[in-house]
C-alpha cells in the first residue's frame, strides 16, 4: 500500500543526509514529505531555498493551514512546532520546547500518527539528541512504518541509536537504501 | 501486535468530540473549533500523565472536578510568550505605524490573547519612548484568568531578562532595558508607570462579543490554534472592533491573505503581518 505521508526528523548533520536522500528522487516522486530539521530559532530560509534548487521536486517551508500537496517536501519553520491535521493541512504551535527543540520531531511524528495511522512512514536520521524516539514509537503503535538511519552510517549516531533503543523499528538502513525503499513505496 | 486499529482510532476521535462538547456545556469554554491536531495531542498527553486508560474515563473527571478542568484549560491554552518577541515586528511598527498614531489625539489599543503580559508591556515601552503613551488607552485581554493575573503583576523571572534585553535592542529600543525594571531576588519587576493606562480583562475571542472599538488591535500567535472557520469568525470580530483606517497586527506566521475578510484590509507589511482596515469598503 502506498503511504499517504512521509515524516522525517533530523538534527546535527541533517542537511547533508537529507540532500543525499532527496537528490535521488525523480520528479515522479509524489508522496508528500514533511521534515523537522533542528535549526536555530533565528535562522532564515537557507535550507529550503538550497534544497529546492538542487532537487527535482518542490521544497518549501510549511505555512499554517496550507494544503499539503503531492510531490512536495515541506520543512517546519524555525521556532514553531509543526503539527499535521487530518484534512491534509498544517498547524503551527509556539508551545514549550519538547526535548529542547522547537520545532520538535516528536510533535510532528505524534500528530502524523494520530491523523494518518498506518498510512505514515516515519524516518529518523543523524542527530546529537533524543528527539524523535518517542514519536517514532507512536507511529509504530498506530500501525505506521518506521525507518532509522543505520547509526554506523550517521554523522552523529545519538539520535538514530536512541530511536532504535526506544522501539522495534521496521528498517535500519543507509541513506541510499532509505531513498531506494521510499522510491519503491512511491511506486506501489 | 498492539497496533491501534482503525476502529479504535475512530473511537478516539468520537471521544475527543464528546469531551470538547462536555467542556463547553459544563464550563462554557468552546474548544470545538480549535486545531484538532493540537487539542488531540494535548488530550492524549494529559490522559497518559494522569493515568487514565480512555478519554471517556477522563471526561468523568473533567466534569466532576473543577481543579482538573483548570489543568486541562492550561493544557489547551499555550501561554508561551516573551518581551519583544519577533523584534523585527516592533522595529517595523515603530517605523511605519507610530508616525501615524502620533497624529491621533487619543489612541485606543487592544491586545487580544495577551497571555502573561510581556507583549503589552513591550508595546507600552515603545509608546513611552515615542512620547504618546499618555494619549493611549490599552486593553489587554485573555481567556485564561491565571495568566491575566500574572500580566497584572508584571513580574518576570530574572533569568528571562537577558533574552528580553537582546530583543529590546533588536526592536530599536532607544534606552537601556534596565531602565524599565527593578531586580529583586529572582524577579524583574516592571515599572508601575508602564501599567498606568493598561486595563487587563478576561475576554474569550470565541464566545464573547466585541470588547472595544480600537485604532490598533494586536493579536499575535493566537489564531494559529484555531481551525480555518474559527479564524474567519474571529477575524470578522476584529473587523468590527477596528475603526475604519485602524490597524491589525498578527503573529509572524499568521496571515490575513486566506481569510474571508481579506478584502476589508490593506496589507501594510506582508512579512510583519501588519494590516489596515479599509476606510470605505466597496464591493
Ligand atoms: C501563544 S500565546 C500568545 C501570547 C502573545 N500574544 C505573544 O504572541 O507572545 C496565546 C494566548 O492566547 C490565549 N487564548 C487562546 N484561546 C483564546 C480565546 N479563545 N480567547 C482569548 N484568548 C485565547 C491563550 O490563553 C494564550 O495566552
Amino acid at each position: 500500500m502506498k503511504p499517504r505521508i512521509i515524516v522525517i526528523g533530523s538534527s546535527a548533520g541533517g542537511l547533508q543526509a537529507l540532500k543525499i536522500i532527496f537528490s535521488l528522487f525523480k520528479n515522479d516522486f509524489s508522496i508528500p514529505i514533511i521534515v523537522v530539521q533542528h535549526i536555530s530559532p533565528h535562522s532564515d530560509n537557507y535550507i529550503t531555498t538550497y534544497l529546492d534548487k538542487i532537487c527535482k521536486i518542490k521544497v518549501k517551508e510549511a505555512n499554517e493551514k496550507e494544503i499539503i500537496e503531492d510531490g512536495t517536501i515541506y520543512f517546519a519553520p524555525p521556532n514553531f512546532h509543526l503539527l499535521l491535521e487530518e484534512n491534509f493541512t498544517f498547524s503551527l504551535s509556539t508551545e514549550e520546547r519538547v526535548n529542547f527543540a522547537r520545532p520538535s520531531i516528536d510533535v510532528l511524528f505524534e500528530t502524523a500518527a494520530f491523523a494518518y495511522g498506518n498510512n505514515v512512514v516515519g524516518i529518523i536520521l543523524t542527530g546529537a539528541n533524543f528527539d524523535g524516539a518517542a514519536g517514532l514509537k507512536t507511529i509504530k503503535k498506530y500501525g505506521g512504518t518506521t525507518i532509522v538511519q543505520d547509526p554506523k552510517t550517521a554523522e552523529v549516531d545519538t539520535m538514530p541509536s536512541s530511536a532504535i533503543r526506544e522501539s522495534k523499528v521496521d528498517h535500519i538502513l543507509s541513506l541510499e537504501e532509505i531513498a531506494k525503499l521510499l522510491i519503491s513505496l512511491n511506486k506501489e | 501486535m498492539n497496533n491501534l486499529d482503525i476502529k479504535n482510532q475512530a473511537t478516539i476521535n468520537i471521544e475527543v468530540i464528546l469531551l470538547l462538547e462536555a467542556i463547553f456545556q459544563k464550563y462554557g469554554y468552546d474548544f470545538r473549533d480549535y486545531s484538532k491536531a493540537h487539542i488531540k495531542r494535548r488530550i492524549l498527553h494529559r490522559m497518559s500523565t494522569s493515568r487514565f486508560s480512555t478519554i471517556s474515563e477522563m471526561q468523568h473527571k473533567v466534569l466532576n472536578d473543577e481543579a482538573f478542568f483548570e489543568q486541562i484549560l492550561k493544557d489547551f491554552s499555550i501561554n508561551v510568550t516573551e518581551m519583544f518577541r519577533d523584534p523585527s515586528f516592533y522595529l517595523k511598527f515603530r517605523e511605519d505605524i507610530i508616525p501615524i498614531l502620533k497624529t491621533y489625539p487619543f489612541i485606543k489599543i487592544w491586545h487580544a490573547g495577551c497571555s502573561t503580559g510581556e507583549e503589552v508591556y513591550s508595546m507600552a515601552i515603545i509608546l513611552k519612548e515615542e512620547g504618546i503613551y499618555d494619549r493611549c488607552q490599552i486593553y489587554a485581554t485573555d481567556f485564561n484568568q491565571v495568566v491575566i493575573q500574572k500580566a497584572k503583576e508584571g513580574i518576570y523571572p530574572i533569568n528571562k531578562v537577558k533574552e528580553f534585553t537582546y530583543n529590546y535592542q533588536k526592536a530599536g529600543g532607544i534606552n537601556s532595558f534596565s531602565d524599565y525594571y527593578t531586580a529583586k531576588y529572582e524577579s524583574a519587576i516592571l515599572n508601575t508607570d508602564l501599567k498606568k493606562n493598561i486595563v487587563f480583562a478576561d475576554h474569550n475571542l470565541v464566545t464573547d462579543k466585541v470588547f472595544a472599538e480600537v485604532h490598533l488591535l494586536v493579536c499575535r500567535n493566537v489564531l494559529i490554534y484555531f481551525n480555518k472557520q474559527l479564524q474567519d469568525k474571529v477575524i470578522r470580530l476584529f473587523n468590527e472592533s477596528i475603526i475604519p483606517g485602524g490597524y491589525l497586527c498578527l503573529g509572524s506566521k499568521e496571515s490575513l491573505r486566506f481569510s474571508d475578510s481579506f478584502h476589508h484590509f490593506d496589507t501594510i507589511d506582508d512579512d510583519e503581518k501588519i494590516y489596515k482596515r479599509k476606510l470605505h469598503f466597496k464591493r
